[in-house]
C-alpha cells in the first residue's frame, strides 16, 4: 500500500532485534504465500492474530449506508485475510505494550505510524495496548518493523496467546503498594512472549499485576492470572510474594477470580505461570469457543482440582534458568527523577487547581507527583503523542505510561514543575481535568470500528463526557467519583460489569424498527482490583442513556446514607424501585415525528443490525413475540430480586424458565401452538432454530443457545449462589440474543 | 525523489462557525453516492480530539476530512494508495481531490453555506517520512517540483511558502497568496495545466 515498503525493509535492515526481524520476516513471507493461494483461511487469520492484526467493521466487504447494503469492490476482488475478511478491508493493529512503559521515542514512533498507516489517531485500550485503526495489511510488516526499531512488539497482541501483560501504572511511586511489580511483569512477559507452552491455548490468556489489594489499578480480580503483591516476615526478614488468582474474567458472563495461592514466592511465580500455561493448553476446551477460557476450565474442574494439576504440572517441568535469573537485577531497575524534589508554587489559577485536584497524584516519594493526561475516548492525536514526549524528556526521565482507564500517567513530575506541566499539556490540548472520575469515561471501540458493536459506545461516551464536563464541577463529590463504562456489546471489552454505571450494547424492536439500547448494569465495584460485578437491570434506548445517568446521580445524592458507596445504594434501594425510576425511559418519545431514536449516537444512518423492513404480516405477528420476550425479560428480573434476597434457589428456576420462555416465543414465529413442557420447547427450538442456524449470530455462533442448553440440562440439580448468578447473566444474554434472532427474522419475513 | 502519498489541505474561513458534527451525515451521503473512480468506506468521528482530524471520510484510496490538525480547520485530502505518473501528476491529483470535496461541501445545503475556502492558504503535505524526510535536502530536491505545481496552481499570482519547523512532523509545504481564489477557479487552473500538457 505504501511506496515505501520495500525501502523500509532495506533501511532498517541489520539493525532490529533478531528475534524479532525474523519473526516478521516470517510474516511477510505468509503474507505472500496467501496471496498466492498457498495458505489456509483460518491459518492465516490466527497468523495475523497472532502478530495482533485484528479485522475491523465491514471487512466482509458489505455496509449498511442507512438506506441498503453496500457492497464495496476493492481492488484485490475477493482475495481474503481470513474467513469471510477481505484483503483490502481496512483493519487494526494492536500494539503490546508490557506494563503500559513507554519512552519518549516510543511515543514518537507511534506518532508517525499512527500518521503514515492509520488516521493520524492512537487509541489507549482498556489493556494497555495502543491501537491504530483503517490499516492496510500490506503496510503491517513495515509498521512492525519501524515499531520493532524502537523496541516493540506486536507480537501475540491478539490471538489464542498470551495477551499483554498489565500492571499498575502507579507501581514503584504509590503510597499504598507494598512494593513495586514492575519488575516482575516485565520479566513474565518476556518468559511467556512466544513460549512454545503457550501456543496451543483454546482462547486468550490475560495476566495482571497489582502492587495492593484495595485499589482498582491491577484489575487482579478480572484477570486469567492475576497477581498482588503482598509480603511476609520469615527469620525475621520480610520477603516478598504474590497473592495468585486465576480464572476471573469478564466477557458475557463474568467470572470472579479464585484464589490459587496466599504467597507464591517469586522464584516460583515464572515456573507457576507456565505450570498453569501447560495445563491450560493440554485440558482446556478447545473446540467450542464459548467456554475455551481458562475460567470455564477451573469451574468445571473445581479450584483444588486445577491446583492439584498445577502443583503437579510444575513438579516434572525441566528447570529452567530464565525462572530467577530475573531476579538478580530485579531491584535495580529503579526509575529516577530528572529533577530535584519541591513544593507545588502557590497560583490563583482556577483551571491548575481544578486540574491538580482530579489529575495529581502525590508519589510516595516526597516532592514528586505523578500526573494523568486524561484522554477523551482513549484517542490521542500524533501532534499530542509529540507534545507528550517532549515533556516527559523535559520534566522527567521519560516515565510514562498507559492505564487500563485510556490514559496516560507521567511519572516522577517534581512537584515545583506542576504549573509548567499542566500548561505545555495545556498547549497540546491535554490539559483536561477529571481524571479518575464520572467525566473520565471507558468505552471500547463498539460499532465505530469493531465487528461485534451493537450500539455506538463510543458515541454514547462522547455525549455523556460532553453533558457531564458541563456540570461535573458542581456535582456531590459522592457523584464526581462514580465511574462509567462503556461496552458496544455483551463482550466486556469496556469492562461495564465493574463500573458503578456500566452500559453494554444490544437491540431492541420498537414500533416495527430495530432500535440501539443498552442494557443498564448497576453496582459493580471497580476498587479492590474490580471487587465485584454489577447485575443488568434493563435495556434502555440508547437516546434515553443520559437522563438515566441524571436520574440514578440524583436519586443517589438525595437518598445516599451515611457515605455509603454507589455499590451499596443500588444494593439498598433494591432493582424493583431503580426499576421504576427508569420504566419510562424504556419506551419512545410520544412525539411520533422524532425519529431521533432509530439512529444512534454520533451515526445519522438508520439503526440497522442488517436490511430492515415492515411488513403487515410480520406486524401481526411481532405484538405477540414481543409480548413474550418482554415477559422473558421480566422473568430475567424476578430472578435477580431473588438472589438479592438470598433465594438462589429460585432466582436459578426463574432465570432458567425466562430462557425457556424466550425460546418459546421464537418457536412461535414458525409454530403457532407451541406446547409449554420445556422438554418439547427445547426440541422445537433446536430443530427450528439451533440445527438450521437460524438463532445463529455471525459471530457469537450458537454461543447463546448453549446456555439454553446447559440450563435444561441441569435444570434439576441445585444452584449455588455462583451458579444462579451465572444462570441470570446467561439468561439475560439468551434473550438479548432472541430479540436479536427476531429482528433478523423480522426483516428475513418482510424481504 | 519520488512523491506519493500526497496530502493536501484547503484551510477555510471563518472556522469558528463550522459545526464538525454537521459534515457527519453529509459524509454518509457520499458513501450511499459513491465517487467515481474512489472507493468510501465509513466516517470516522474525532471530534472530541483537540487539534486532531476532525471527521474523517475513510476510503480506501484516499482519506477526506474536515481536518483540525495544527488548530487550522480545512478541508483535507489524504492520498494512500500508490500513485503512477509522474510527480506533478501525484501533486495534481490530490490538489484536484480536494478542491472538488471543498467545493461540493461549499455547496452543500445541509452545510448552509459555512465551509468556504478561505481562497488564499493551501498546504501539502508528503505523507511518507522516508521519501521525503523533513528536513533541508528534501526541500531542496523538491524545490523545482512545488514551484513548477504552484505555478500551475496560481498563475500569475505571487504566493510565499513556509515549511513547519519540528522536524519530526511530515515534510510540508504552506502556500499564501496575496490574491484570493474560489475552488472552481483553482480547479480550472490545474485543469487547463493537463489540457495543455497534454497537447504538447
Amino acid at each position: 500500500m505504501k511506496a515505501s515498503n520495500t525501502l523500509w525493509k532495506e533501511t532498517l535492515s541489520g539493525k532490529l532485534p533478531e528475534d524479532l526481524a525474523r519473526e516478521i520476516d516470517i510474516y511477510e513471507t505468509d503474507l505472500g504465500l496467501k496471496k498466492q493461494g498457498k495458505i489456509d483461511e483460518r491459518l492465516m487469520a490466527e497468523t495475523r492474530l497472532r502478530r495482533g492484526v485484528y479485522g475491523q467493521r465491514y471487512d466482509n466487504g458489505q455496509r449498511h449506508d442507512g438506506k441498503k447494503v453496500q457492497e464495496f469492490t476493492y481492488p484485490s476482488g475477493r482475495l481474503t485475510k481470513g474467513p469471510n475478511t477481505l484483503w483490502d478491508a481496512p483493519g487494526m493493529q494492536r500494539i503490546k505494550i508490557p506494563a503500559g512503559g513507554l519512552n519518549a521515542g516510543q511515543l514518537e514512533t507511534l506518532a508517525e505510524l499512527a500518521e503514515e498507516y492509520s488516521d493520524g489517531i492512537a487509541h489507549i485500550t482498556t489493556r494497555q495496548d495502543v491501537q491504530l485503526h483503517y490499516v492496510h495489511i500490506d503496510d503491517t510488516p513495515t509498521l512492525m518493523r519501524r515499531l520493532a526499531a524502537a523496541k516493540i512488539t506486536t507480537r501475540e497482541a491478539c490471538g489464542n496467546t498470551v495477551r499483554n501483560v498489565t500492571a499498575c501504572p502507579f507501581a514503584g511511586i504509590c503510597r499504598d503498594e507494598v512494593f513495586d511489580v514492575t519488575p516482575y511483569a516485565r520479566a513474565l512477559s518476556r518468559f511467556l512472549l512466544g513460549h512454545p507452552d503457550c501456543q496451543s491455548f483454546g482462547r486468550k490468556f490475560k495476566p495482571s499485576f497489582s502492587g495492593c489489594a484495595q485499589h482498582a489499578c491491577g484489575l487482579a480480580n478480572m484477570h486469567d492470572l492475576g497477581l498482588v503483591g503482598v509480603t511476609r516476615t520469615e527469620n525475621g526478614k520480610e520477603v516478598r510474594g504474590f497473592a495468585t488468582y486465576v480464572g476471573g474474567g469478564l466477557g458475557t458472563v463474568p467470572y470472579q477470580a479464585k484464589l490459587f495461592h496466599p504467597f507464591l514466592s517469586p522464584q516460583e511465580l515464572l515456573p507457576i505461570a507456565q505450570a498453569i500455561a501447560r495445563v491450560f493448553a493440554r485440558l482446556g476446551e478447545k473446540k467450542n469457543r464459548n467456554r475455551a477460557r481458562i475460567k470455564f476450565l477451573i469451574h468445571d474442574l473445581g479450584t483444588e482440582k486445577f491446583k492439584e494439576l498445577v502443583w503437579e504440572e510444575r513438579r516434572t517441568l525441566p528447570y529452567d534458568p530464565r525462572w530467577t535469573e530475573y531476579l538478580q537485577t530485579a531491584n535495580e531497575l529503579k526509575e529516577e527523577p530528572l529533577r530535584p524534589p519541591g513544593e507545588t508554587p502557590s497560583t490563583d489559577s482556577e483551571a491548575f487547581e481544578r486540574w491538580h485536584a482530579t489529575n495529581v497524584r502525590p508519589q510516595r516519594q516526597e516532592g514528586y507527583s505523578t500526573v494523568t493526561v486524561a484522554l477523551p475516548l482513549g484517542d490521542i492525536t500524533a501532534d499530542q503523542l509529540r507534545a507528550l514526549a517532549d515533556i516527559v524528556r523535559g520534566f522527567t526521565r521519560e516515565t510514562i505510561r498507559t492505564t487500563v482507564e485510556q490514559n496516560f500517567v507521567i511519572r516522577w513530575v517534581s512537584n515545583r514543575d506542576l504549573i509548567d506541566v499542566h500548561e505545555a499539556l495545556n498547549a497540546a490540548g491535554l490539559g483536561e481535568p477529571g481524571a479518575g472520575t464520572i467525566v473520565d469515561i471507558v468505552t471500547c471501540p463498539g460499532t465505530d470500528t469493531c465487528k461485534l458493536g451493537i450500539s455506538s459506545s463510543r458515541g454514547l461516551a462522547a455525549e455523556l463526557h460532553n453533558r457531564l464536563a458541563e456540570t461535573s464541577f458542581n456535582m456531590d463529590a459522592a457523584v464526581q467519583s462514580l465511574h462509567i463504562k462503556i461496552s458496544g456489546c455483551f463482550n466486556s471489552c469496556g469492562q461495564h460489569h465493574v463500573a458503578d454505571l456500566g452500559f453494554y450494547g444490544v437491540s431492541r424492536k420498537m414500533a416495527g424498527y430495530a432500535v440501539p439500547h443498552f442494557q443498564v448494569v448497576l453496582g459493580g465495584e471497580w476498587e479492590n482490583n474490580a471487587g465485584s460485578y454489577g447485575l443488568p437491570v434493563m435495556a434502555v434506548p440508547s437516546k434515553n442513556i443520559p437522563q438515566v445517568v441524571t436520574r440514578l446521580a440524583e436519586r443517589y445524592v438525595a437518598n445516599r446514607k451515611n457515605g455509603e458507596t454507589f455499590k451499596d445504594f443500588v444494593k439498598r434501594t433494591g432493582k424493583v424501585e431503580i426499576q421504576g425510576l427508569l420504566e419510562d425511559l424504556t419506551r419512545l418519545s410520544a412525539d411520533d415525528k422524532d425519529r431521533s431514536h432509530f439512529s444512534d449516537w454520533g451515526d445519522p444512518r438508520e439503526y440497522s443490525l442488517g436490511d430492515l423492513g415492515v411488513g403487515e404480516c410480520a406486524g401481526e405477528v411481532v405484538s405477540a413475540i414481543e409480548f413474550d420476550l418482554a415477559a422473558a425479560e421480566r422473568e430475567v428480573f424476578e430472578a435477580q430480586v431473588d438472589l438479592e434476597k438470598g433465594n438462589f434457589q429460585r432466582a436459578a428456576r426463574t432465570a432458567y424458565l425466562a430462557m425457556v420462555h424466550a425460546a418459546k416465543a421464537l418457536v412461535k414465529l414458525e409454530l403457532q401452538d407451541v406446547p409449554d413442557d420445556p422438554d418439547r420447547v427445547i426440541g422445537e427450538f433446536t430443530a427450528r432454530f439451533y440445527d438450521t442456524q437460524k438463532f445463529f449470530d455471525s459471530f457469537a455462533g450458537g454461543k447463546f443457545a448453549q446456555y439454553l442448553f446447559a440450563a435444561h440440562a441441569s435444570s434439576n440439580q441445585p444452584a449455588t449462589p455462583d451458579s444462579a448468578r451465572y444462570l441470570i447473566d446467561e439468561a439475560q444474554l439468551f434473550i438479548d440474543a432472541s430479540h436479536a434472532c427476531y429482528n433478523r427474522m423480522g426483516s428475513v419475513s418482510a424481504a | 525523489m519520488e512523491i506519493q502519498h500526497v496530502n493536501v489541505k484547503l484551510f477555510v474561513s471563518d472556522a469558528e462557525d463550522v459545526d464538525l458534527g454537521a459534515v457527519i451525515p453529509v459524509f454518509h451521503t457520499w458513501i450511499q453516492d459513491q465517487g467515481d473512480g474512489e472507493l468510501l468506506l465509513d466516517v470516522a468521528d474525532y471530534r472530541h480530539v483537540h487539534s486532531g482530524p476532525g471527521v474523517v471520510l475513510i476510503g480506501h484510496q484516499g482519506n477526506y476530512s474536515l481536518d483540525n490538525t495544527g488548530g487550522r480547520l480545512g478541508v483535507r485530502y489524504n492520498r494512500k494508495t500508490v500513485l503512477e505518473g509522474t510527480n506533478q501528476d501525484r501533486l495534481v491529483q490530490a490538489t484536484k481531490a480536494a478542491l472538488a470535496a471543498c467545493r461540493r461541501l461549499e455547496s452543500e445545503p445541509r452545510l448552509e453555506g459555512k465551509i468556504q475556502f478561505n481562497g488564499h492558504e493551501i498546504e501539502v503535505v508528503v505523507n511518507d517520512r522516508l521519501l521525503a524526510p523533513n528536513k533541508p535536502e528534501t526541500r531542496q530536491a523538491a524545490d523545482l517540483e512545488f514551484h513548477t505545481f504552484f505555478t500551475a496552481l496560481f498563475g500569475d499570482a505571487q504566493y510565499v511558502l513556509s515549511y513547519p519547523q519540528d522536524v519530526r512532523s511530515l515534510f510540508s509545504i504552506r502556500a499564501k497568496t496575496a490574491q484570493t481564489f474560489d475552488t472552481q477557479a483553482l480547479l480550472n487552473n490545474l485543469n487547463s495545466t493537463v489540457a495543455s500538457t497534454r497537447g504538447r
